[in-house]
């Protein structure tokens, strides 16, 4: 499988068009190929509706870039998540993140009816029962799949212990590789990799080009999840104009010191303001 | 207890409008405790309407009664011994959602509207505050989660712990409100009872709370 790999593992995001035009989509997954292990693809991130993830991980695939599909419970009915998956095996489509999904009061359609009728925990008992060759309330399938099952974990939220529960859920459920929420406080994280350590599991802290947009966001409590230490902060502000670069070379000395001390086993990359700057990074940071 | 709100002035002027005889029937219960469709928020409804209609030269009678519930036929039984109903050509209930509907059952020839908009099942948190704590999911899960549900509390309701977006101890859709799952955390800790939510959930039984909902007694089966 795909993340299963020995070697340091470099993954980048690539986000749905809003629309029905792929040629930008179709560029950026050709731009990462050969430079990244997979793309990941999100499912509605931030409650903001996009392209389905099904869809745009058959397209990126067909370019022969490895896809990551992202399945979030925000969107569908337990009906509709086991559906999606069945589709994706018959498309090939065998890595798998499961999440809960942002609220979709933080999205662009604040009226919807948020479903989470099931939570990250029991997707992916869900699709590994799929992989056992029974939908979750054991009918027996024509066929089974082979997911690979990935999952998140907030290695920065407090209380600690609760987030520790959760991510030995998530590995009961059948998770074997972890993307965290942005990582910017190295400290922090190893303190996290230390009990994380102790599990069969793979562990990606993602890596985010940071820029005074984002800072902008943070402050005003519009970015869930995010946890930006004062030093970064106050690189990015003091960084004026030339706050993507900085941004650039904040995410690459991350990249860097996790490689040197084998912190976690890769990154996963989020995408910048700008396209190329995921390249950048990776030039920068000589992975 | 239920919580509600009083619907905003305008439509419940722009509903009543056309009609000459208007009865304001307030709830004395749920709704009465939270200050949307007792006695006195009837009366201050009674006079708001007529000042406002009268400005615009509408004729209307605007007649006050408050019965004990508006959710049990006994109580509505009683207001024809107090009223005659079939003078109004409009019932304006104050009281929840259940009242209203009651209402129009028992007296279903005539228009019965609402002007409150319900709200939540919550408790008095102090004066003028009211927090809903329960969305009658017919499967109670307080026992596992120190008496914190989970359904309600969490915005996601999420049952197996919370999620990456919380931050501090706070919800990710309101940083002044605390993540429910933080505070079933502190709440297990002071019981010493963190082994119960270890265990992972199994999805939630919607099948129990399809609605609409029935229940009855076993004594009158
Ligand atoms: S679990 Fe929550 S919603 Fe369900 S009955 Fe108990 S308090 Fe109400
Ligand atoms: S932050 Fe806590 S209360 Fe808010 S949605 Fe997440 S788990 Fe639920």
């Amino acid at each position: 499988m795909i993340l299963d790999s020995e070697k340091f593992v470099v993954t980048a995001e690539i986000e749905p068009p809003k629309g029905t035009d792929v040629t930008g989509l179709l560029a950026s997954a050709n731009a990462l190929k050969g430079k990244v292990k997979a793309v990941l693809i999100p499912d509605n991130a931030r409650g903001v509706m996009r392209m389905s993830p099904l869809v745009v991980c058959k397209l990126v695939k067909d370019e022969g870039v490895e896809v990551i599909m992202t399945v979030a419970c925000r969107d569908r009915n337990r009906l509709a998540l086991q559906s999606d998956l069945l589709g994706a095996a018959a498309l090939g489509i065998n890595s798998i993140l499961c999440v809960t999904g942002d609220h979709t009061m933080h999205g662009d359609h604040k009226e919807a009816k948020p479903v989470f009728d099931v939570d990250s925990v029991q997707l992916l008992q869900m699709a590994a029962t799929l992989n056992s060759g029974k939908d979750m309330n054991g009918n027996e399938l024509s066929g089974a799949p082979e997911f690979f099952l990935a999952s998140t974990v907030n290695p920065f939220a407090s209380p600690v212990e609760l987030q520790t529960i959760k991510f030995e859920k998530k590995v009961e459920a059948g998770a074997r590789v972890f993307f965290t929420q942005p990582l910017f406080d190295l400290e922090r994280f190893a303190g996290f990799m230390e009990h994380a350590r102790k599990y069969p599991v793979k562990v990606l802290p993602e890596i985010c080009i940071l820029t005074s947009t984002d800072v902008a966001r943070y402050q005003d409590h519009k970015l869930p999840g995010f946890f930006i230490p004062e030093d970064i902060f106050r690189r990015i502000r003091e960084a004026g104009e030339n706050d993507l670069n900085e941004g650039i070379s904040i995410a690459a000395e991350l990249i860097k010191e996790i490689k040197r001390s084998k912190l976690a086993d890769g990154v996963h990359l989020m995408p910048g303001r700008e396209k190329g700057a995921i390249l950048e990074v990776l030039e920068r940071a000589g992975a | 207890m239920i919580v509600a709100r009083r619907k905003p002035f305008d439509e419940i002027k722009g509903s009543v409008s056309g009609a000459e005889q208007v009865l304001i029937l307030g709830c004395g219960t749920c709704v009465a405790v939270c200050l949307a469709g007792g006695e006195k928020e009837v009366a201050i409804l009674a006079s708001q309407l007529k000042m406002a209609l009268r400005l615009e030269n509408q004729n209307v009678r605007i007649d006050e009664l408050t019965i004990e519930r508006q959710c049990d036929r006994e109580f509505i039984e009683e207001i024809n011994t107090r009223v005659t109903v079939d003078d109004y050509d409009l019932i304006l209930s104050m009281a929840c959602g259940a009242g209203v509907q009651l209402l129009s059952d028992v007296f279903d020839h005539k228009v019965v509207l609402p002007a409150l908009n319900t709200t939540f099942i919550g408790v008095a948190e102090g004066p003028g505050v009211w927090t809903e704590r329960c969305r009658a999911c017919s499967n109670c899960i307080l026992g596992v989660t120190g008496g914190i549900c989970p359904i309600t509390m969490c915005a996601k309701g999420l049952v197996n712990g919370p999620c990456g977006g919380a931050i501090n101890g706070k919800c990710e859709l309101d940083y002044n409100r605390a993540c429910a799952w933080a505070m079933i955390y502190e709440r297990l800790q002071k019981l010493g009872k963190m082994e119960n939510v270890r265990k992972i959930q199994p999805p939630r039984r919607h099948d129990l709370a399809t609605s609409p909902a029935l229940v009855i007694h076993k004594a009158y089966q």
